[in-house]
């Protein structure tokens, strides 16, 4: 499978076409994704449509962007012209949005042909698309197993080479955490890096867009072409997009890496293994490894299970059957959007709104919602301490390799435990990444996380490319 | 079984959210609710009084547009939308109560 | 009607006003009233799934002109979510402001003396309009509605007074003096039968010298009239109430206009749960003193203001002058009493003309420049030419533009001789010697019974205050 950076180079060169590599890509969707459940719509006349944009502009000689040609699967929660948006959830079925999201705009802009909508759990909410109102998606590692959630389809996509990059979300972990366990690189970049106009919220002081790939290059890539400030979201960095393919290969040299135990404590003694294995490669690489402890972490995940549902309660109140999407007929307007609402929404989804409608509620916001966000400031507060001491965190991306459909449902407790290494950075804003490295269990693969402080995607790339390197992905 | 929210405030909470439960779906949310509320109260062994609360992550202020108009979305596009229209208007079934 | 002794009423009002940006408060869909139904709709104003605010600065300025109007303090501020499920609203949530709005504190003086504090005055975004099908056109009853999302993001100032208001009088002055604050500030054109102001009444009674009563809300008055009638007829509702035994219970009421009353719209329920949190689609607002020193040096003087500096231009001004006064003001139209003043002439007289004559043509006051009215205020005081014939020419004018002395010639309203007048007196005192005795034994109707004679035998072209000097020197 070829990498979205040589695709690129292939269509600009002529030595492939923008409609030869989407076919490619037509044929892999055609011959997996029965089994795989990765793309709930496949835009085969608009994909084909664009290929063909492409080809033409390069015939005519024009510079056609980074991403010539380069097909991409795009997260169901991403709004797109004329194309089905459901976030696996029955009550937007059948909904077309009107208008593109910005990343949209801009990775067509880039050359960039997408190719149709991935499966995800319901709203993102989850950690193995058995949310989603339209079934789950399988691992292409291993179709018995999970490929992570939320953003599963985007991460099987890729998994299965139907394509080399595809578009996630990240709330709580819905990028990383799925490319832990489908073996890609997934990034969640600083927040209001790259603008959510588009992105169907969920909680939205946390949400953020980001790539999947197989290659760190290839993520770096797509993350250039996403990046940067949008005047249609009031909460997008004012600034231009930052450099970084330029610094893939910058290594770590001189670089001071904290391995926090907080971020691996507990998980699966494989993950801790494959963790440790990664710092010894940094370290090797000329990075002074500290070992930290950030105890504020252990709070991290009460606090986002108290914030998400509360925005979420919020976020998804618009969902009424009034404008559009699901309407269940009733007498009056009250019942209609009761039965609307809960004919429309999922268990998790409902479990979610329930418990941030409670932590919002009054004689309750003190205790819940009003705490979460002073364990919001101490986990803000807990990390710029520790990048005081040091450039880049080191730690786990999930607790185990992906486990098997049905082994978490019945609790929700224990599915939400799988976000427990990927939430803290989503609280305080900065970005992070999950890059393979080793594997566990089965040969499935386990992925390391790097954490940075805002804005230091650069360095986080440098350093994944290093562990890349050293696991045998030169 | 946690005491950390009652069934009548689950259900209180269900009908805030427009959601109907089922007696057995009410059962199944008290206990689920009051677990994950209940390892919430790990929060409260901190004394965060003088803390500071942050609502979001982002430190930008002041951020606006200039008074501009842009043109709007075409009615028949938006209408078609709707699950019922009429008069070029969307279509409620009636509406029992005043806006609070 | 008053309240029965040792009764009081204490009112406090919220108004909300749209504001005259071009654009929404979160989108670029046009704030226009009167548009074909969900034509001004986009994804951000209708909710759709993705979509997010931006602030429009413009609504930002005029927020901060109506604080610094009502001396309140502009202070760092955050938009909230006040969330609650209503068709009209398409998130199912209104961002407003709410623990910290933009504009906190404040007064606004009344023209009789009294101070009306204000508590805040925060941005917010319109709902969208129903229309209830089915019953009659009223909620209750309706079959079905039909929602229109064009209003739905209109910028609107919520400024919620103390309950300093202890009179159905004193709200209807407050709520006048406040609409002409913010036509003033530029805010709002003040049109209440488009909507665009609408007021809140919170109505309680108590003996005086006793605690705050039990409050009721009025909601939705759109017009002085109705918020006087309102609550005069509320504040004397809950005396009888109370003074019968009962009890006054917290609740939202209905004004009907026609039947004069008002009725319980909804009782307040514990389900009133709004669970205000801060939006985390926008941002602090934390305009610096630069901007704020931008919108301060942009702000025209309020009407206060104004109304003094016009009743200085007047000598011992009458009750109905002052009323005059207000009506100028009201109107934006003292440039032209300002203009005859400056050139040592007669304000009275230019205040009078400009509240009847003006006034009665409003729409065409650009026909008019500042010199033309001049020019023919000087015209009638030095008695070139009569009320009449004034009024006859500044209607001209008002109509049609043209020069007022060439307007005077062609009508032929030339001045009237003194030989003329002279000599029509004369003949008008012989004519009624009785009338001209008691005019001389000091009865000062008659010189009225005089000029109207004259006025008929000159077909109103004498002077009135010539014919006055000329009965005086006769007498």
């Amino acid at each position: 499978m070829k990498s979205a950076t040589q695709i690129a180079a292939d269509v600009r060169s002529g030595a492939s076409s923008a409609a030869a590599e989407l076919e490619r890509t037509l044929s892999v969707i055609a011959e997996r994704n029965e089994e795989l459940n990765v793309f709930l719509h496949v835009d085969i006349d608009g994909a084909r449509a664009a290929a063909a944009d492409v080809d033409a502009r390069i015939a005519n000689g024009d510079n056609v962007g980074p991403l010539a040609g380069v097909p991409i699967a795009i997260k169901d929660n991403l709004c797109q012209v004329g194309i089905p948006t459901t976030c696996s959830s029955k009550i937007l079925e059948g909904w077309r949005p009107p208008y593109n999201a910005t990343v949209i705009e801009r990775i067509v802009a880039a050359g960039a042909v997408p190719v149709g909508k991935t499966n995800l759990d319901e709203f993102a909410m989850g950690s193995s698309t058995e949310n989603s109102a339209f079934g789950p998606s399988r691992n292409p590692l291993d179709p018995t197993r999970v490929p992570g959630g939320s953003s599963g389809g985007s991460a099987a996509a890729v998994a299965s080479n139907m394509t080399s990059l595809s578009l996630g979300s990240d709330t709580g972990g819905s990028i990383r955490q799925p490319a832990a366990l489908c073996g890609l690189v997934g990034v969640k970049p600083t927040y209001g890096l790259v603008s959510r106009y588009g992105l169907i919220a969920f909680a939205s002081s946390l949400d953020q867009i980001g790539p999947f790939s197989k290659t760190v290059a290839d993520s770096a890539l797509l993350l250039e072409v996403l990046a940067g400030h949008d005047p249609k979201d009031s909460t997008s960095l004012p600034e231009a997009s930052p450099s970084l393919v330029a610094h893939v290969n910058d290594g770590v040299a001189g670089q001071r890496i904290g391995l926090v135990r907080e971020l691996f404590d507990g998980a699966d003694e494989s993950v801790v293994t494959a963790v440790r294995a990664a710092a010894a490669a940094l370290r090797e690489a000329g990075a002074k490894i500290v070992d930290l402890s950030i105890p504020e972490l252990e709070l991290t995940l009460s606090a986002y299970y108290l914030i998400a549902p509360a925005e979420a309660s919020s976020n998804l109140a618009r969902y009424d059957g009034v404008r559009y999407g699901l309407r269940v007929k009733a007498d009056d307007v009250t019942a209609m959007m009761e039965a609307t609402r809960t004919a429309g929404f999922g268990a998790e989804v409902k479990r979610r709104i329930m418990l941030g409608t409670y932590a919002l509620s009054a004689g309750y916001y003190d205790a819940y919602y009003g705490q979460a966000l002073k364990v919001r400031t101490l986990t803000i507060n807990a990390f710029a301490r520790a990048y005081e001491q040091v450039d880049l965190l080191l730690g786990a991306t999930t607790p185990s390799v992906a486990f098997k459909f049905g082994a978490k449902t019945a609790d929700p407790m224990a599915m939400y435990l799988n976000d427990v290494f990927t939430i803290p950075t989503n609280l305080a804003g900065d970005p992070a990444l999950s890059v393979p490295f080793t594997t566990g269990e089965e040969g499935l693969p386990i992925g390391v996380q790097l954490l940075g402080p805002g804005r230091s995607e650069a360095r986080l790339f440098a350093a994944a490319r290093v562990l890349e390197i050293a696991d045998g992905r030169p | 079984m946690s005491d950390a929210i009652s069934r009548d405030e689950v259900a209180k909470v269900a009908r805030l959210a427009r959601l109907i439960l089922s007696d057995t779906e009410l059962d199944i949310y008290t206990e689920q609710l009051g677990l994950i509320l209940e390892h919430a109260r790990d929060m409260n062994s901190l004394d965060l009084a003088d803390v500071i609360p942050t609502a979001h992550p982002f430190g930008v202020t002041n951020v606006v547009r200039e008074d501009v108009v842009t043109p709007s979305l075409d009615r028949d596009t938006v209408l078609a939308m709707a699950p019922d229209a009429q008069d070029h208007r969307f279509a409620v079934p009636r509406i029992l109560g005043e806006a609070p | 009607m008053t309240l029965p002794d040792d009764w009081e009423m204490v009112v406090g009002l919220e108004v909300h006003t749209e504001l005259l940006t071009k654009s929404k408060l979160f989108c670029g869909c046009q704030n226009h009233f009167g548009s074909e139904p969900n034509t001004n709709i986009c994804p951000v104003c209708l909710g759709l799934p993705g979509s997010l605010p931006v602030l429009n600065r413009e609504a930002v300025d005029f927020a901060m002109r109506i604080g610094m109007a009502l001396h309140s303090t502009i202070a760092p501020s955050t938009f909230h979510r006040k969330n609650y499920f209503y068709p009209d609203q398409s998130k199912d949530y209104q961002i407003s402001q709410y623990d910290l709005p933009i504009n906190s504190g404040g007064y606004l003086d009344l023209p009789d003396g009294s101070r009306v504090s204000i508590e805040r005055a925060h941005m917010e975004e319109d709902t969208g309009k129903s229309t209830h099908l089915g019953g009659s056109g009223r909620l209750a009853g309706a079959d079905s509605s039909l929602v229109d999302y064009n209003r739905c993001g209109v910028p609107l100032v919520e400024i919620v007074s103390g309950p300093d208001i202890r009179s159905s009088a004193q709200a209807r002055t407050y709520a006048a003096e406040l609409r002409g604050i913010l036509i003033a500030t530029g805010a709002s054109d003040g049109r209440l039968e488009e909507g665009s102001m609408r007021f809140d009444a919170n109505v309680s009674v108590r003996r005086s010298g006793q605690p705050f009563g039990t409050r009721c809300e009025i909601k939705n008055l759109n017009s002085l009239r109705s918020l006087q009638r309102a609550i005069e007829y509320e504040a004397l509702r809950q005396v009888e109430l109370l003074e019968g035994g009962g009890v006054v219970r917290q609740e939202t009421r209905h004004w009907d206009e026609n039947l004069g009353e008002t009725s319980t719209l909804r009782v307040k329920e514990d389900a009133d749960d709004y669970r205000y949190f801060r939006d985390p689609d926008l941002v602090d607002l934390a305009p610096d003193q630069a901007w704020q020193d931008r919108v301060r040096a942009a702000l025209s003087p309020m009407p206060a203001q104004r109304r003094g500096e016009v009743v200085a231009l007047l000598r011992e001004p009458s009750d109905a002058q002052l009323d005059a006064v207000e009506v100028v003001i009201d109107l934006g139209l003292e440039k032209y009493v300002h203009a005859v003043a400056d050139a040592s002439g007669d304000a009275g007289l230019a205040v009078a003309r400009v509240a009847n004559e003006l006034a009665a043509d409003v729409d065409h006051v650009a026909n008019l420049s500042t010199e033309s009215f001049v020019a023919t205020v000087l015209m009638e005081q030095r008695g070139e030419l009569s009320a009449t014939q004034a009024k006859t020419v500044l209607g001209e004018v008002l109509a049609s533009g043209g020069d007022p002395h060439a307007i005077a010639a062609s009508k032929g309203f030339e001045q009237l001789s003194a030989d003329t007048l002279g000599s029509t007196v004369a003949s008008l005192i012989d004519a009624h010697p009785d009338e001209w005795q008691r005019y001389r034994e000091g009865d000062e109707k008659l010189a009225q019974f005089f000029i109207g004679q004259v006025m008929k035998l000159t077909r109103g072209q004498a002077n009135g205050k010539a014919v006055i000097a000329e009965l005086q020197a006769r007498r």
